[in-house]
C-alpha cells in the first residue's frame, strides 16, 4: 500500500466532494454507517488504488480527511 | 508513512456550522493554510462579517474580531494601524461586502490600507434564507427575486474585481475558485501571495472568491460546484485583475 486516506468519520457531512475529485474513483459514502450528525460518511473502498494525491483531502471542507504516502 | 495533507493548525478543532459541502468551509481551510505556512499564525488579525462566516472567529486558531454588517474593512483599517506589523484581514460574503458594505471595501482601498481583503461570492445571502445579493446572475431566482433576477428592475451583477482594479490604492485583485483542484491549488496561490504583498507593505489585496451555497440554491453540493462552473464563471471570469508589481516590471 503506497498511500494511506484516513477519514475522521465524526466530523464527515457526506458531501460527497472528495468523491467528486477523486481521480481513481474509490471515495464513496459508506451507507452502511450513519455517524453521529446523522449523515453517511465517506470512506475509502479500495486503498490499494490510492495514489496519495491528497484531492479528497483539499476539498474537503470539514477537514475529515488525513493521507499519508510511503 | 509520511503525512502528505492533515488538517491546518491554522483552524481550531471546532467543528464548522456551514451546510455539507458549503464552500465556506473549503476557503476557510486556504486562508488557514497560507497563514501557516507563511508562519503568521501567532501575529494575524482577522476580522469577520455578518452572513453565514459570523462565526468565522471560533475556526481560524489566530486572533479574530466580529464587525458589524459591512464594516470589516473599516474595523481592519483600524487595527491594522495600531498593528502595522501583523497581518490583518477581512472575510467576508457578497451581501456583506457588496451591498451594505460597499462604501467601506471602495474606501479601504481607495485609501491604500495595507490588509487582505477574502471575498465569498455565492450570489445570495446564505445566511437569511436566499435573498438576492449584489452579486446575483441575471435570471437566478431568489427568495426576493422569485421569477429570476430581472436586470431592467436591479441591474446586473456587480463585479468587485473590475471595480477594484480600478482603484488606485489596490495592489493586487484577483478572481479565483474552489470548483475542482487546479482552481482551488490557484486560490491558496493567489491567497498566499495577497498576504505576502501585505508583510511587504504593498498596500491592499482584494481575492474574489467564486464559491457556492448549495442550502439556497437548492441543489447538493456536486450539482452546485458543476452550476458555479456553468453560470457563474462566464459572468466573473477568473483571473488576475491587477497586479502593480507586474504593471512596474513591464
Ligand atoms: C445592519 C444589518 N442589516 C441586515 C442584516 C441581515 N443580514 C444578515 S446576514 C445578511 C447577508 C448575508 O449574505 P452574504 O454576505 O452574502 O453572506 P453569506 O451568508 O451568503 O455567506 C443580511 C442582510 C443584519 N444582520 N444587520
Ligand atoms: S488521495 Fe487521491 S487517489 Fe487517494 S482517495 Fe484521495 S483523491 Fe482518491
Ligand atoms: S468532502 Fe469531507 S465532509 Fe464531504 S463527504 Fe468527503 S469527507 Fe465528508
Ligand atoms: S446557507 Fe449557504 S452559504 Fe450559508 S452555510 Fe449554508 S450553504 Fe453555506
Amino acid at each position: 500500500m503506497a498511500a494511506k486516506v484516513t477519514f475522521a468519520q465524526d466530523r464527515c457531512k457526506g458531501c460527497e466532494l472528495c468523491a467528486m475529485v477523486c481521480p481513481k474513483n474509490i471515495v464513496i459514502l459508506d451507507t452502511s454507517v450513519t455517524n453521529r450528525k446523522g449523515y453517511h460518511p465517506a470512506a475509502v473502498t479500495d486503498m490499494a488504488l490510492c495514489i496519495g494525491c491528497a484531492s479528497c483531502a483539499k476539498i474537503c471542507p470539514d477537514s475529515v480527511i488525513t493521507v499519508e504516502r510511503l | 508513512m509520511a503525512i502528505v495533507y492533515q488538517k491546518s493548525k491554522g483552524l481550531t478543532d471546532k467543528e464548522m456550522h456551514y451546510c455539507p459541502g458549503c464552500t465556506h468551509g473549503i476557503v476557510h481551510k486556504l486562508v488557514a493554510e497560507v497563514l501557516e505556512e507563511l508562519n503568521l499564525l501567532d501575529d494575524a488579525i482577522g476580522v469577520c462579517p455578518v452572513g453565514c462566516s459570523v462565526f468565522a472567529y471560533d475556526y481560524f486558531s489566530c486572533d479574530m474580531q466580529e464587525a458589524s454588517h459591512g464594516r470589516a474593512p473599516a474595523v481592519a483599517t483600524g487595527i491594522k494601524r495600531v498593528h502595522p506589523n501583523s497581518p490583518v484581514f477581512t472575510y467576508q460574503g457578497d451581501g456583506d461586502l457588496a451591498a451594505i458594505g460597499m462604501a467601506e471595501i471602495i474606501h479601504a482601498a481607495n485609501r491604500g490600507e495595507k490588509i487582505t481583503t477574502i471575498f465569498i461570492n455565492n450570489a445570495i445571502y446564505g445566511m437569511t434564507g436566499g435573498q438576492m445579493a449584489p452579486t446575483t446572475l441575471i435570471g437566478q431566482k431568489a427568495t426576493t427575486a422569485p421569477l429570476g433576477r430581472d436586470k431592467d428592475l436591479c441591474g446586473g451583477p456587480v463585479h468587485m474585481c473590475e471595480m477594484m482594479s480600478a482603484i488606485d490604492g489596490a495592489v493586487y485583485v484577483e478572481r479565483v475558485s474552489v470548483n475542482n483542484i487546479p482552481n482551488l491549488n490557484k486560490a491558496k496561490k493567489a491567497i498566499k501571495k495577497a498576504f505576502e504583498l501585505q508583510m511587504q507593505n504593498a498596500g491592499f489585496a482584494f481575492i474574489e472568491v467564486v464559491s457556492t451555497c448549495p442550502t439556497n440554491w437548492g441543489k447538493t453540493p456536486v450539482e452546485s460546484m458543476k452550476w458555479l462552473e456553468e453560470n457563474m464563471l462566464p459572468v466573473f471570469p477568473l483571473g488576475v485583475y491587477k497586479d502593480v508589481e507586474e504593471v512596474a516590471s513591464k
